[in-house]
């Protein structure tokens, strides 16, 4: 029972519901869900509606095709629709068919009802909804039953195909438009909840797609292809609308939902919001707060809840959108609320833009995550992006005053000569066409106007306070501590010596949070036999495939730390008092600042602090109890006015411990939302617990508002009298150091999932726990997802009285001292490790003296864990099976080749350990993986003695790192890595010094010089762009399956089923804690969950979606034995990956000392002189994989499987041991990882189909028959081609025709000619090799010149286009990402990211988006026009050339790794040959003006180069010899 | 932690020693200064492993890379605290350990390890210096009185530990000084025994009471002082030796070795030796009997009575010259070592069996007959046996033979056959976790483990301490090396 069953909203039968909802029996959670899409609309600027318009609105929404998906069945969409004004001339003549009279327009209004297919349940539906009808003050005119052809409809949408009318209501007593529309908009809320409150079993088929006088939604559980047909209202002539918003859907999910395809009522998302709980939450807690004029109290309360649970994020958005707009707000105003642009740290915004959104922080925080969102309310029509740009949006302009807005250029084929602008939308900024006005509002004047429409700066100036504005306390504020409080406090608080020697005091000394290497394997807090901190519970999520991770350093800009304390107030009537609150740069309060806040004196703020203690006398129910209280307290001091709480756990003494702060805060936090409170204090917490980066985001992350970590401070003033940081600083200055190292880690947790402001963090809950019990969850951390159930509040109280009772023991300690922790590095007294150093040494001689029986008693040690758990496997057991003879069981050879060793790349270990790993999976048939650093051409040529150390399996990560079109011909397999389990949702680094003329070759980079891997992949922010790199890579090696891999968390089922469906071969379910070469330490300890949770989840998932046998699972993290195999099989991988320990075979240690490039036995350094000693044997390496395929068929025997095939996903041959008596994990519930979805039959469970790719009638196969000639001969050949949008990855599969044949040399420059007219699909001329020149006539999507490995792309206008092309979008997002080597001349503008990460092509462009440049590490750009903020940020490579005719560059550049050099005569010449080229080939009149007037226009060119870079060169350039060093090895073939 | 790139720069050092002339001439220990800085030097070969092999190496959990950290951070303090909280001898250790965490070291995989040992004793002694070291009485009694009995590592860790958990101790030591095995068998030239009479005046400053000359199961009642006491420690060590009962076992000149060193040490001590009881090495063929460092001892005490040949023997086969294949690392290694001892002059056979000691006609030893003898492994059962070579019997001549071939078990006569404590199969005290049979007796040391190092005596004492401190408190605050305090039930 819940403690919490009482009082406040929830009741405990709501609490079951939810809680059976998110628990149902495997680990498969409907409400991670994810969808992205493609969207877009048309609209008529004059209002004309016409016909036409829901046409072409249709055909660019089948055009979108390729941006939506299909489950199981192809003729099962994931939803498509289309929002159009009312077609009141259509319905009026079908009104008098039926037999009413519709008054005339904006008299009624429609209703598009999806009724229970199930009569009765119908009627009931229809009968209520009547009633309600009618108590709303409408009369009903009547329903019509909406015509629909389902004949083309896939059985399992067909199945709960709702029943479509539409209904006809007009007000009995006239109203204005507005307050119709407002009245209809509460009857349709209130119908639908009274509904579903009368009968609960309608809530999936009930449902109002609208209910509005001006627009109507037409949509379903669709293929864009099939929503035509299926409407024939559609394609009747009279029905006409000057607007139509369309949408098509890629979901993750395959269980149909009719009502979750879009447009909404006023908008249609691409995109995902990541903050989506905290939205709600914080929604809930602001609905209490509520008054409006134009509501009544009445009213309101019909409309609540105004949003849910029930609904997708973007649902749950389009609600709270409505219920703004409806109440009074704009939709682009209610839009800035919610997605504001970065404004925080952009020094070029205008001061009352600025006001406007620092005043609106406190009625919103942002829905923040990728977006693009068109929008409507039948008026206004537009389309915004979230502040980041990730997601595309392009738009058109006709002179008729259409205006074309899509996810893609091209989607509506049009006469270009009628184009008037061609743009795409930037980053932050709204487009606006005004019907009534008949035209297009620009974002500055849109915005400038809502601004200033009230006095936002004035109300901050006399209302907004900062910390400095209060007054000092009086009282002396005390950092330090003496000696013997400071040891109680850090054994009260869980200190141990790691604490202290490996998180604070690096943190201080290397300003950052401490790095580590080689992943972890200790138990996890569930687990461990040692007191856990309860934040260890909480597992860090992560973004991967539907949603990027940002970049917190290199994006910055778009990032903030700001909080605020007060209390909320109505949001809906803007004020002076909302103004009313305390400003803070950053959540990390100093003592001095808590104590101001504690004393605060002042009309608007009033601040009390709440013990949080409990008796520690160990009795039961004590800690509950003390919840109980606080939250008590918490909620009569609230009600009392106190708008500030402080909760504190300094009142722990001798006889009360601490409540944990995490518990305490979750507590509060969630009792005042429960009581409707929330919104009117904010939470501080002062307490001794919190000291890691990952302590201060779980605080955060369920609500509190800032943090003084009390402890901390004093622990680091201990650290410096003692003289363990620098004598340099000050105490002050240590502690301004810890403050900003933790907001940078802050940062970087936030980032990994997608967010960029604290604010949004702020009660996000973004973690899902592990061990931990529904009452604690329910009562404290409600919505986590938690599915393994675990320790109760009695469990949290015995940990923190085991801390309380060192802090103040019943006798003198001998020796005070702290406890090792052991975690980071192993420890005789420190936490469990599964390598330590019984286990290497068992490993290492088995292997090396091939003894199975030695290997045997090494895995007795890993499997054995009833001692001292580690792994979630360690609690599970076989059941007896029947067995089988071992002779039976297919080979050990066979088994052999379902090995991969991990990805590890070159770079981040030797060569000779890379090596080794390479040959030795050759020889037994299995994979190895290149990592992410390419490889040495030199490899894929097999060796004399048939050893080959190609590695089958080539990763493709976000740095692509010598990603050339060679690369991936030389592949079994390309492996797309969209996160690693020690650092999911993070990039990487290689520093300068570690890149040295090898690595640096291989990588396609300059030695010398550092490399950053960006924490997204550029090209996916989304499924459907994961989708299309995987389309790509299949064009670039038709031969290679394509492995997507993952990191487990919450939802990677989801995400597992949706890479299915974006056509992935193989997916790779990675743990939490395998091993790296360099990671924060709190990203390895924090970030991710055990394989175990991830693979049932993705197998059950898969599963029940009917697309297990489309994918190969594998999976991978701490894999060490037979049975950790065989336990992998059972859950559902047919596959296992092997790092670490195939590493200790080779013979390493476990150092832990990778990112400091010393490993003393050769194996993940570069130093030569350690290299040496590098003593690794494939044999050795074989011995181990042998063992582990022999200990598994010796399994495989005794369970009875003849097969690993047939073994695949029978979990019921495991079970939970049965003899746990641990007190701690026996509570755990193994049971949804040991549930087996039940389905017949006919549905697959292992890999069996083969994925259709889509391949088999592209465009290339056209092209590579016509250039046969080029292929066979190396003659030259030309053609030109028609190409429209949905033509993607144009040339790919030719030139992996090319690269094939010619290798890494290609064809020479221009043997393929070829032309293009139209517009080009994504990836146009991706991974291009050498030999084939592109031009393309019209324009091109996102993805331009992706991987380009030495072809040549030219791009122009149309020939009948008449805009200026430097001023128009030419070709989309993210061109050249990871390019090596090339050519490009761009006759108009490009996107956002240009070059990013471009290692090696020369392009010219004239004008280009934000982020130019970005992790550019070679190459040469020039920009003959405008570029977007942030150019050359993270670039630590190649040129740029920046024409600046406005002068205005300087502010748009990002200076942190690049200098504007001074133009040499050779650079000038180099510059002008390039100018001159692009003239040729497109005959720009931009460049021609230059070159007229070079003398006087080259001054105003500006070189932008990297520092680092320049350094290198001209060291290179001193030092000719190692110039020459740099020889092309891969060109083992060459053209003569 | 300390450098990370010092191993990559650094070679290992270890201090000198005195010229063999020089030293031979003198009972004191045999190496030279070494100066602070070089002993910093060689703390920053320390790579701060991931999993410090040779803090699993070492009996007593000693946290290596953390005190090798303060050291290179010159932090002789924190140092010192670091090698106390497992250590409570780190001089005793840091001069006569055969040092098994250097075997286990990782840098030991390629490459010299680290100078562990050496790191050690430098902090004890930089400690003692500097004046870390004093009298820490604990602050509250708990009015338990605990007896131990022996003052040999074992004995003195355990009263050591009990005494700081606030315990009245009282050592029983049946010979007239303290230290035993520490005092009576290794010889000065390894460990001057001023170093053990610092430690105990130190331990007595604390508050532990010292009872010389009281041989517990002789003059001291063995069940009156379990009564009296409310908990009795047996660390009496492993006192009986190993004979070899060959023909001429009975003839003057053929000792124990223990008998030998004891002797000496005593003699080094300044104590008068009954004249006929002397046993001197002095002009005379000495045969020590036995490879192992007690025998090395026997031949550095020979070599400074100025014997005039000194012969080592040892059954066993000679070891590799380096690490064999069947103790890779990190396992201690099977290898041929050589000691300051051996260096000092002696011959070394292997694989030679003692077949007979041969006296003259007033039953004194005039030589030995030896053979050679070849091991061979039995492929079915695994069982290693030997052959006696045809023909290679011989004679030596020999004045002075000494056992040196370990000892069996501790002395039952006496107290423990008073107390009646159970015995294991070998004949050691049977424990479980250290309690013996009797509530109150508690066992440590080699009395339970038999014979064994130093290093483990300390280990076992401490552990032991941890035990008794359970019992009588219901729990202890003393530390356990493998058990962290924040582990719950």
């Amino acid at each position: 029972m819940s403690i919490f069953s009482i009082k406040g909203k929830w009741s405990s039968n709501e609490f079951n519901l939810i809680y059976m909802k998110q628990q149902q029996k495997g680990l498969y959670v409907p409400s991670m869900e994810k969808d992205s899409c493609g969207t877009g609309f048309i609209a008529n600027l004059n209002g004309i509606k016409s016909h036409k318009v829901i046409e072409d609105a249709l055909t660019m929404l089948q055009n979108m095709e390729h941006r939506g998906a299909c489950g199981c069945e192809e003729n099962t969409g994931d939803g498509a629709g289309i929002l159009i004004q009312i077609p009141h001339d259509f319905f009026k003549k079908k009104a008098k068919g039926i037999g009413f009279v519709l008054p005339e327009f904006g008299k009624y209004g429609v209703g598009m009802v999806f009724f229970p297919q199930d009569k009765i349940l119908r009627e009931q539906c229809r009968f209520l909804l009547n009633d309600y009808i009618d108590e709303l003050g409408f009369e009903l005119l009547g329903y019509r039953k909406v015509p629909t052809h389902n004949e083309e409809i896939g059985p399992s949408a067909l199945a709960v195909e709702p029943k479509m009318e539409q209904v006809f209501v007009a007000p009995k007593t006239a109203m204005d438009p507005k307050k119709l529309e407002r009245t209809l908009y509460i009857l349709r809320k209130f119908a639908t909840h009274k509904i579903f409150t009368t009968y609960p079993e309608v809530k999936n088929d009930f449902y109002i797609t609208s209910f509005s006088y001006k627009t109507i939604v037409y949509k379903g559980q669709m293929t864009t292809w099939q929503v035509r047909p299926y409407y024939s209202d559609l394609h009747d002539e009279d029905c006409t609308s000057a607007i139509a918003l369309i949408h098509s859907r890629f979901s993750t999910n395959t269980v149909p939902r009719w009502k979750l395809a879009q447009p909404f009522r006023y908008v249609a998302h691409n995109g995902e919001i990541n903050t989506i709980m905290g939205n709600l939450n914080w929604w809930k807690s602001k609905a209490d707060l509520l008054e409006s004029s134009l509501f009544s109290k009445d009213e309101l309360e019909k409309l609540d809840p105004i949003c849910g649970e029930n609904l997708s994020d973007s649902g749950n958005f389009d609600n709270v959108l409505e219920f703004l707009v409806l109440g009074g707000r704009s939709i682009p105003e209610a839009l800035m609320m919610m997605i504001p642009e970065a404004w925080q740290n952009d020094e070029d915004m205008p001061d009352y833009k600025k006001a406007f959104y620092e005043y609106h922080k406190t009625l919103m925080e942002p829905w923040d995550g990728p977006a693009s969102i068109c929008f409507t309310d039948g008026i206004l029509v537009g389309a915004t992006l979230d502040r980041n740009g990730l997601r595309p949006s392009r738009f058109t302009l006709l002179d008729d005053g259409t205006l074309i807005v899509a996810s893609e250029a091209g989607a509506l084929e049009i006469d270009q000569s009628k184009v008037v602008q061609k743009g795409r939308l930037q980053p932050g900024r709204m487009l606006i066409a005004d019907l009534e006005e008949h035209r297009i509002i620009t974002d500055e004047e849109l915005k400038e106007t809502i601004c200033k429409r009230k006095p936002y700066r004035e109300w901050l100036d006399q209302n907004r306070l900062t910390l400095e504005d209060l007054p000092s306390p009086q009282e002396k504020v005390r950092r330090s501590m003496d000696k013997a409080s400071l040891y109680r406090g850090h054994q009260l608080y869980g200190y141990t010596k790691e604490d202290m020697t490996m998180i604070l005091g690096p943190m201080v000394s290397l300003k950052k949070d401490p790095i580590g290497s080689m992943g972890t394997d200790t138990p996890l807090a569930a687990l461990s036999n040692q007191a856990q901190h309860l934040a260890n519970y909480f597992k860090q999520l992560f973004a991967q495939v539907t949603n990027p991770p940002i970049d917190p350093i290199r994006e910055r800009p778009v990032m903030s730390l700001f909080a605020m304390l007060g209390g909320a107030r109505n949001i809906l009537e803007p004020g002076p008092d909302n103004a009313k609150f305390i400003h803070l740069d950053h959540p990390v309060l100093t003592n001095e600042s808590i104590a101001k806040i504690k004393h605060i004196y002042h009309k608007d703020f009033k601040a009390t602090t709440i013990n949080a203690v409990f008796e520690a006398d160990g009795q039961a129910g004590r800690l509950e109890a003390a919840i109980k209280h606080i939250c008590g307290s918490a909620e009569a001091l609230v009600r009392k006015g106190h708008n500030i709480l402080v909760i504190s756990d300094r009142a722990a003494n001798s006889k009360f411990a601490p409540i944990p702060s995490l518990l305490a805060t979750g507590a509060i936090h969630h009792h005042l939302i429960k009581t409707g409170l929330r919104g009117s204090t904010s939470l501080v917490i002062e307490s001794g617990d919190t000291r890691e980066t990952h302590h201060f985001a779980t605080l955060i992350g369920f609500g509190a508002s800032a943090v003084n970590p009390y402890m901390a401070y004093a622990s680091i003033s201990n650290l410096l009298q003692k003289g363990a940081i620098d004598k340099q600083y000050t105490l002050d200055d240590c502690i301004a150091i810890y403050q900003k190292a933790i907001g940078k880690g802050l940062l970087k947790i936030m980032s990994k999932i997608g967010i960029s402001t604290l604010q949004s963090y702020q009660g996000a809950q973004i973690f899902e726990a592990l061990g931990i019990n529904k009452e604690v969850i329910f009562a404290c951390f409600k919505g986590t997802v938690s599915r393994i159930e675990g320790m109760g509040f009695d469990g949290i109280a015995k940990e923190t009285i085991i801390k309380h009772s060192l802090a103040y023991p019943s006798a003198p300690v001998p020796n005070p001292r702290l406890e090792v922790g052991g975690v980071f590095q192993w420890k005789r007294r420190g936490e469990y490790h599964l390598f330590n150093p019984q286990t290497i040494h068992l490993l290492q001689h088995a292997t090396s003296k091939n003894n199975y029986e030695t290997y045997k008693k090494f895995a007795v040690l890993i499997n054995d864990q009833l001692e001292q758990a580690c792994t979630l496997r360690g609690l599970m057991d076989f059941r007896k099976g029947s067995p089988v003879s071992i002779d039976e069981v297919e080979s050990v050879e066979n088994i052999m080749k379902r090995f991969v060793t991990g990805a590890m790349s070159f770079g981040s270990i030797s060569h000779e350990a890379h090596s080794t790993l390479a040959i030795a999976m050759n020889r037994i048939g299995g994979k190895s993986n290149s990592g992410e650093g390419g490889e040495d051409a030199i490899r894929f040529e097999k060796k004399e003695n048939g050893d080959w150390e190609r590695s089958a399996t080539k990763q493709v990560a976000s740095g692509r790192f010598g990603v050339t079109s060679y690369y991936l011909a030389n592949a079994e397999e390309l492996q797309i890595k969209m996160a690693q389990g020690a650092k999911p949702g993070e990039g990487g680094q290689l520093p300068g010094h570690k890149v040295d003329e090898w690595i640096g070759r291989v990588r396609h980079s300059t030695p010398g010089v550092g490399l950053i891997s960006p924490p997204p992949h550029h090209d996916i922010y989304s499924i459907e762009d994961l989708a299309q790199l995987i389309f790509d890579l299949k064009n670039a090696n038709r031969a290679a399956r394509i492995n997507v891999k993952l990191v487990s968390k919450a939802g990677v089922g989801i995400i597992a089923s949706g890479v299915a469906k974006a056509h992935a071969d193989a997916i790779l379910i990675s743990g939490h804690d395998g091993g790296t070469g360099a990671s924060p330490l709190s990203s390895i300890r924090h970030a991710g969950l055990p394989w175990e949770l991830g693979l049932a989840e993705s197998h059950q998932t898969l599963v029940k979606n009917k697309l297990r046998d489309r994918v190969t699972l594998q999976t991978d993290g701490q894999i060490r034995t037979g049975k950790d195999i065989a336990i992998a099989t059972l859950l559902g991988a047919e596959e296992w990956g092997i790092a670490t320990a195939a590493l200790v075979v080779e013979g390493c240690i476990l150092m832990r000392k990778c990112h400091l490039n010393t490993c003393p036995v050769g194996i993940a350094t570069q130093n030569p002189e350690l290299r040496k000693l590098y003593n690794g044997k494939v044999e050795h390496v074989i011995n181990y994989f042998r063992f582990l395929a022999m200990d598994m068929r010796e399994i495989m025997a005794n369970l009875g499987f003849k097969t690993v095939n047939e073994m695949v996903g029978k979990v019921e041959s495991l079970k939970m041991k049965s003899n746990i008596n641990n007190w701690k994990y026996k509570q755990l519930d193994l049971s949804p990882i040991l549930y087996k979805e039940s389905v017949d039959e006919t549905v697959g469970l292992f890999k069996k189909v083969a994925q259709d790719h889509g391949i088999d009638e592209i465009l290339d196969r056209k092209l590579i028959n016509y250039a046969k000639p080029a292929l066979e001969e190396g003659q030259s050949v030309s053609s030109i081609f028609k190409i429209i949008n949905t033509d993607r990855a144009v040339g790919t599969m030719l030139s992996n025709e090319i690269s094939k044949k010619y290798k890494g040399v290609g064809l020479p420059k221009g043997t393929i000619e070829f032309r293009f007219r139209g517009s080009a699909g994504q990836s146009f001329g991706a991974f291009g090799a050498k030999g084939i020149e592109f031009t393309l006539e019209g324009e091109a999507n996102d993805y331009f010149g992706k991987g380009l490995s030495g072809g040549t792309l030219i791009v122009v206008p149309d020939r009948n286009a008449t805009f200026v092309p430097n001023e128009n979008i030419i070709v989309g997002n993210v061109a050249f990402y990871g390019a090596t080597s090339g050519e490009a001349y761009i006759k108009g503008m490009a996107g956002e990211r240009f070059a990013v990460r471009n290692s090696g092509v020369k392009a010219v462009v004239e004008g280009i988006g934000d982020h130019g440049c970005e992790y550019m590490t070679g190459g040469l750009i020039v920009v003959l026009g405008d570029t977007g903020k942030n150019f050359a940020a993270g670039m630590s490579g190649g040129t740029a050339y920046v024409y600046d005719a406005k002068k205005d560059f300087k502010d748009k550049c990002n200076m942190e790794m690049v200098e504007f050099d001074k133009i040499s005569k050779e650079n000038y010449k180099t510059l002008q040959t390039l100018v001159r080229n692009h003239f040729s080939c497109t005959s720009s009149n931009v460049a021609l003006d230059i070159l007229n007037d070079w003398e006087k226009a080259k001054k105003r060119f500006i070189k932008v180069m990297p520092t680092d870079y320049k350094r290198v060169l001209e060291q290179n350039k001193s030092n000719k010899k190692s110039a020459i060093k740099k020889t092309v090895v891969a060109a083992s073939i060459k053209w003569s | 932690m300390a450098d990370p790139k010092g191993f990559l720069n650094i070679t290992r050092e270890l201090p000198g020693k005195r010229d063999i002339k020089e030293r031979v001439a003198d009972y004191q220990e045999l190496y030279v200064e070494f100066s602070e800085e070089k002993t910093i030097k060689q703390a920053a070969r320390c790579m701060d492993c991931g999993i410090p092999f040779c803090h699993n190496g070492c009996p007593l959990g000693n946290i290596i890379p953390e005190f090798n950290d303060a050291v290179y951070e010159e932090d002789w303090v924190t140092a010192y605290d670091i090698l106390s909280s497992t250590n409570n001898f780190p001089e005793f250790t840091g001069r006569i350990c055969p040092a098994p965490c250097e075997s286990a070291c990782v840098l030991g995989i390629n490459q010299p390890p680290v100078a562990i040992e050496h790191i050690e004793k430098s902090i004890a002694e930089t400690a003692f210096e500097k004046g870390f070291i004093r009298p820490e009485p604990p602050t509250t009694r708990t009015g338990k009185k605990i007896a131990i009995v022996g003052s040999g590592p074992a004995g003195l860790a355990a009263a050591a530990q009990l005494n700081k958990a606030g315990h009245f101790v009282t050592v029983f030591e049946r010979n007239t000084r303290i230290g035993g095995l520490l005092r009576y068998g290794i010889p000065d030239f390894k460990l001057e025994k001023w170093v053990v009479e610092r430690r105990v005046a130190l331990m007595e400053a604390e508050g532990i009471k010292f009872k010389v000359n009281s041989n517990v199961g002789e003059n001291v009642d063995a069940k009156k002082l379990v009564q009296d006491f409310d908990a009795v420690v047996l660390t009496g060590g492993s006192t009986v030796p190993r004979d070899l009962p060959i023909k001429g076992r009975e003839l003057n000149g053929v000792h124990f070795a223990m008998d030998f060193l004891d002797q000496n040490n005593k003699r080094v001590a300044g104590d008068r030796i009954l004249k006929e009881a002397a046993i001197l090495a002095t002009d005379k063929n000495v045969l020590v009997i036995g490879g192992g460092d007690t025998g090395s001892d026997c031949v550095g005490t020979s070599n400074r009575h100025k014997a005039t040949s000194v012969t080592q023997i040892e059954l066993l086969s000679k070891p590799p010259e380096s690490r064999s294949e069947e103790t890779p690392w990190p396992l201690w290694p099977m290898m041929l070592r050589t000691s300051t001892s051996h260096e000092e002059g002696c011959e070394r056979e292997w694989a030679i069996l003692t077949e007979e000691f041969i006296g003259d006609e007033n039953g004194n030893l005039k030589a030995v007959k030896l053979v050679n003898i070849e091991w061979k492994k039995d492929q079915t059962t695994g069982r290693n046996s030997f052959v006696k070579q045809a023909g290679s019997e011989r004679e030596i001549p020999c004045e002075l033979a000494l056992l040196a071939i370990g000892f069996v078990h501790p002395q039952h006569k006496g107290m423990l056959e008073q107390l009646g404590v159970e015995l294991t199969d070998r004949g050691n005290v049977k424990d479980n976790k250290y309690q013996t049979n009797l509530d109150n007796v508690f066992v440590a040391g080699d009395m339970r483990r038999g014979q064994s190092l130093v290093v483990w005596a300390i280990s076992e004492g401490r552990e032991a301490a941890k035990a008794v401190d359970e019992y009588l408190m219901g729990e202890s605050m003393l530390e356990g090396k493998n058990d962290s305090k924040l582990i719950h039930a």
